[in-house]
C-alpha cells in the first residue's frame, strides 16, 4: 500500500464549507414513491404496499438473478429486519440491536453501532429487531429493552438514547420506528407479560416525548367501559404494538395495528370488548388523538393480534374512488375499511374460520356458540399463529391484487387456565396446543401432510375477497411479500428458499436456496442503473441482481 | 481543570513528549532513554494492569501519584521494575509475579513519559473553557473538521465526549503535535479513479477488492471497487495542522480547558 502526503491546506479546502444539507429531509419521505431507487421507510413508503415501481427485473429475465453479496450477521437470533437504502447506503439491524451501515452494491461495512440491551429485557418471541427509520442525517432504532436511540447516519454515533418503557415490567420493542414530519413514532410490545401498551411520538431532534396514546383507555376516556368496572384488568391488559404503522399525509392520520388483550387465552377477568386490543387505530399524527378505531376481534381469547401492516390503497369501490385500508388479519378474515372514517366495507375469510360465522352490518363479527377456550381444549381455526401474522403482505396497484403470506389448514386446541398478574411475568392464562401429531416437523425435516397445515402466498381480489390464485409451500411461512411494477412477486418461507412468482398468476419463475428460514420482508432498490433485491434469511442478508 | 493547569511552571518546550523518544524525566530518576515503541507498549500494559487502581493519569491512589514521577519506594528504574513485579507488602499493591521483566520495563517507560508530559501540561497557565470555546469556534476553526454535538464536520474525530475519553496530556499533544499519534480509526485515504476523479476521506473500511470512506467534501459514505481506481493510498500524516505556533500558551490552555469540559451525554 502506497502512502501519500496530502497538503494540509488542500485538505482544509476540500472540506465542505458550512453546514451540509440533511440527506433525507421529511419531504423525501413524503415523496418516497418518486425515488424507487431508494427504500426510505420500513415498508418502502407511507402506504405500506411493499410495491416498487422498479422494473428492470422482469418475469422474462428473473431467471438470470444471481447473488451479488451476502452479509453474515454475527448473531444467532432471527434476522427479521427489512433494510433501508439511502443513496447507495444500506442500513439494517443485526439482532438484537446492532445497526450496520453497508455499501448497498458490495455489502461492505461502513460502520456498526452496538447497543447492549438491559438484561431485564424479555421479549416474548425472540430477541429480534425489524429495522430502523431515517430522517435528515439521523437513524432511529427501537430496542428490545424498550429504548429509542438516535444515531448519526454518517458514523453511527449515538445522538440521544431515551427510555420508552420499563423492560423489567415486560415492555420491549421489536418494530422499526415510523417518522412523520419531525416526530419518531413507536409502539410497545409485551402483551404476553401484562403491560399496558402504548404508541408514542418523540421529537426527532431531542428525543423528548411529544405525545402518547395508550392502547387501553384509562378511567374517564372513551373505551374504558369495555373493561370491567371495579377492576384493574385494564392496567395490565396488553394491547401491544409489534409492527410499523402507516401514514396518510392527506388525512394526517397514522394507522397502527394493536395486539391481543391479556391474559391471552382467558378473558374471564376482563369482561367486555377490551378496546383497543386486536384493533386498528387511526391517530392524528401531530397530537396522537384517536380519530377512529375498528376492532377485528372483540374480547379476543385466541391471541389474535392485529399485528399486521395497515396497507393503504386508493381504488374504485363500488363505482366511486375511495381511500381504503386492506387488512388480512391473524383471525382469518380479510377486511377492507374506509381509512378516512373506519367504516367496515368488506370482511371475508381467506383461510378456514370456525370462531365466527360472519359480520353484522357494522362489521362486528358474529361469534359461533361454544367456540371459546375451556379447560379441556377447543379446536379453533385458524390456530394460534393465525391465518397470517406479523410478516408483511403486499398490494400491487398494477395487478390490483392483495398478496397474503398464509398459514392454511392450520388449527390449535385452546386450553384456558387461571392466571394471576405478577409484574414482568408471563400472563398467558392458558395454552394453545397443536392439533397435529408431535414431530410432523423438526428443525431439519418435514413429515407433514397437506391437511396438517401448509404455507402459501394467496392472491386476493380486494373488491370481493375472492382468492385468484395461491402458491403452495409444503412448510408454513414467516416471510413477507414484495411486488414490483414488472408483475413480479418475491417471497420465501421456512423451507429456506427465496423465490419469484408471476404476480398475475402465481407461477414460479425463479428460486434460490438461501439455506435458512426467511423470516423477513424482501425489498428492492437501484444503484448505478442496476436493480437489486435483498432478503434476510437464516443469519444472513442476501442481495441479488441480474447477471 | 483550572487547578491542575495552574500548577508550578515548567518549560513548555519539555512537552514534546508522548510518542517521540523521551529523555527519562524527571532527570534525577532517569536511567534510560525510552523509544516510542517502548512507551506505546508500556501504555498498553499500564492500561491493562495498572489503570484500574491508579487511574488513567496515575493519580488515583492517595500518596502514590505515579503519573507525575513521584515514587516514594523506588529510587531508580530497576527498583520500579522490581516493585511492579513483587508488589508492596501490607498494601493493596499486589505483585504482578507473572509479568516479565521487559514488560515491567515498558511500564516504567510509560510512567516516565507520563511524568514529563504531565509536567508540561502543568506548566500551562490556568485555562478558561469559555474562552476556549471561542477559540474552537473562531481562531482555531476546529469545527471545519471536528464535530461537537450536532455542529461541525464529521470528517475528523468527533469531540463531543473527548473530555471523557482523553487525558489532558493527550489533548495537548494532539493539538501541538497532531502527527504524534493518529489512531487507526482516524486514518485518511486518497483515491483517484480511472477517469481522474479524486476523493479524499476518512478511511472506514477496506478489503482486497474495495475501500470505503467518508468523503471530506460532502460527508457522504462512499465505496469504491479498487479495480476502478487509478491509485489509492493512505494519507501519511494527520490532516490536522499543528497549533503549536498558532496559539499562545494561554490560548492553548483555554482550548484544552474547553475540550476537557466536553463530556457528551450519557449513553
Amino acid at each position: 500500500m502506497r502512502h501519500t502526503i496530502l497538503p494540509r491546506a488542500l485538505f482544509v479546502m476540500l472540506i465542505a464549507a458550512g453546514s451540509l444539507q440533511a440527506q433525507v429531509p421529511y419531504d423525501r419521505l413524503l415523496r418516497s414513491g418518486q425515488e424507487p431507487q431508494n427504500w426510505l421507510t420500513h415498508h418502502g413508503n407511507y402506504n405500506s404496499q411493499r410495491y416498487s415501481t422498479l422494473s428492470q427485473i422482469t418475469p422474462e429475465n428473473v431467471k438470470n438473478l444471481e447473488v451479488q453479496w451476502i452479509f453474515q450477521a454475527r448473531s444467532l437470533e432471527k434476522f427479521e429486519a427489512t433494510p433501508l437504502v439511502v443513496d447507495g447506503v444500506m442500513y439494517t439491524v443485526q439482532a438484537p440491536n446492532d445497526v450496520v451501515a453497508l455499501d448497498a452494491a458490495t455489502g461492505r461495512i461502513f460502520w456498526t453501532y452496538s447497543h447492549t440491551p438491559d438484561q431485564a429485557s424479555r421479549p416474548c418471541c425472540g430477541r429480534v429487531n425489524r429495522g430502523v427509520a431515517v430522517l435528515g442525517d439521523t437513524l432511529f432504532m427501537a430496542t428490545i429493552d424498550a429504548r429509542l436511540i438516535a444515531l448519526d447516519a454518517k458514523n453511527g454515533r449515538p445522538l440521544w438514547n431515551v427510555a420508552v418503557a420499563k423492560p423489567e415490567s415486560g415492555y420491549a420493542m421489536t418494530l422499526a420506528p415510523l417518522v412523520v414530519k419531525d416526530k419518531v413514532i413507536v409502539g410497545t410490545a409485551g402483551g404476553e407479560f401484562g403491560i399496558r401498551g402504548f404508541i408514542a411520538a418523540y421529537d426527532a431532534k431531542t428525543g423528548n416525548e411529544a405525545w402518547r396514546f395508550y392502547t387501553i383507555p384509562g378511567p374517564g376516556e372513551p373505551g374504558h367501559e369495555t373493561w370491567p368496572a371495579n377492576s384493574n384488568a385494564w392496567e395490565h391488559g396488553g394491547a401491544s404494538v409489534w409492527v410499523t404503522g402507516s401514514y396518510d399525509p392527506d388525512l394526517n392520520l397514522t394507522y397502527w395495528g394493536i395486539g391481543n388483550a391479556g391474559p391471552d387465552y382467558n378473558g374471564d377477568d376482563r369482561a367486555g370488548d377490551n378496546l383497543y386490543s386486536s384493533s386498528v387505530v387511526a391517530l392524528d399524527a401531530d397530537t396522537g388523538k384517536l380519530k377512529w378505531h375498528y376492532q377485528f376481534s372483540p374480547h379476543d381469547e385466541f391471541d389474535y393480534d392485529a399485528t399486521q401492516v395497515p396497507v393503504l390503497a386508493d381504488m374504485q369501490w363500488k363505482g366511486s374512488p375511495r381511500k381504503v385500508m386492506l387488512w388480512a388479519n391473524r383471525n382469518g378474515f380479510f377486511y377492507v375499511l374506509d381509512r378516512a372514517t373506519g367504516q367496515f366495507l368488506l370482511g371475508k375469510p381467506f383461510v378456514e374460520v370456525n370462531w365466527a360465522s360472519g359480520f353484522d352490518e357494522k362489521g362486528r363479527p358474529q361469534r359461533v356458540a361454544g367456540m371459546t377456550p375451556n379447560s379441556q381444549g377447543v379446536l379453533i381455526l385458524p390456530g394460534n399463529q393465525g391465518g397470517t401474522n406479523w410478516y408483511n403482505p403486499s398490494y400491487s396497484p398494477r395487478t390490483g391484487l392483495f398478496y397474503i403470506p398464509t398459514w392454511a389448514n392450520y388449527s390449535s386446541l385452546y386450553v384456558k387456565q387461571k392466571q394471576e398478574y405478577v409484574e414482568g411475568k408471563n400472563f398467558g392464562g392458558g395454552t394453545p396446543r397443536p392439533t397435529t401429531p408431535t414431530g410432523i416437523r423438526t428443525t431439519a425435516n418435514n413429515y407433514a401432510k397437506e391437511d396438517e397445515g401448509y404455507g402459501a402466498i394467496r392472491a386476493l381480489d380486494p373488491h370481493t375477497g375472492e382468492m385468484k390464485w395461491q402458491f403452495k409451500m409444503t412448510d408454513v411461512t414467516d416471510a413477507g411479500v414484495l411486488t414490483t411494477a414488472s408483475n413480479l412477486l418475491f417471497s420465501g418461507g421456512r423451507e429456506g428458499y427465496f423465490y419469484a412468482l408471476d404476480a398475475r398468476d402465481g407461477k414460479l419463475l425463479w428460486k434460490f436456496p438461501v439455506g435458512g428460514r426467511v423470516i423477513s420482508g424482501p425489498m428492492t432498490f437501484s444503484l448505478g442503473g442496476k436493480q437489486y433485491v435483498s432478503i434476510a434469511a437464516g443469519n444472513s442478508l442476501f442481495t441479488f441482481a441480474l447477471k | 481543570m483550572r487547578k491542575r493547569l495552574s500548577q508550578v511552571c515548567i518549560l513548555i518546550a519539555a512537552l514534546a513528549a508522548g510518542a517521540v523518544p523521551v529523555p527519562a524525566q524527571p532527570a534525577q530518576l532517569a536511567q534510560h532513554e525510552y523509544t516510542e515503541s517502548e512507551i506505546e507498549a508500556g501504555k498498553q500494559q499500564y492500561t491493562n494492569n495498572c489503570a484500574r487502581c491508579h487511574g488513567p493519569d496515575g493519580d488515583n491512589v492517595a500518596n502514590a501519584d505515579i503519573g507525575h514521577g513521584k515514587f516514594r519506594r523506588a529510587s531508580n528504574d530497576a527498583a520500579l521494575v522490581a516493585l511492579i513485579r513483587n508488589g508492596i507488602p501490607e498494601t493493596t499493591m499486589t505483585g504482578f509475579t507473572n509479568m516479565t521483566e521487559p514488560n515491567a520495563q515498558t511500564i516504567v517507560a510509560y510512567l516516565r513519559s507520563m511524568a514529563s508530559t504531565a509536567a508540561a501540561v502543568a506548566a500551562l497557565p490556568a485555562g478558561d473553557s469559555n474562552r476556549g470555546k471561542a477559540i474552537f469556534d473562531g481562531k482555531g476553526a476546529c469545527g471545519t473538521c471536528h464535530r461537537v454535538g450536532d455542529r461541525g464536520s464529521r470528517v475528523g474525530p468527533d469531540l463531543s465526549q473527548i473530555g471523557a475519553q482523553r487525558r489532558l496530556v493527550e489533548l495537548h499533544r494532539s493539538i501541538v503535535e497532531p502527527d504524534a499519534e493518529v489512531i487507526p480509526a482516524n486514518r485518511f485515504f486518497r483515491i483517484t479513479t480511472k477517469d481522474g476523479a479524486t476523493f479524499n476521506g476518512r478511511l472506514l473500511n477496506q478489503d482486497t477488492f474495495t475501500v470505503q470512506i467518508l468523503d471530506v467534501k460532502d460527508e457522504k459514505l462512499k465505496s469504491f471497487s479498487k479495480s476502478n481506481l487509478r491509485e489509492y493510498a493512505f494519507v501519511n500524516n494527520s490532516p490536522m495542522p499543528s497549533f503549536k505556533d498558532k496559539l499562545s500558551t494561554q490560548e492553548l490552555s483555554d482550548l484544552i480547558s474547553y475540550l476537557a469540559s466536553l463530556k457528551g451525554q450519557a449513553n
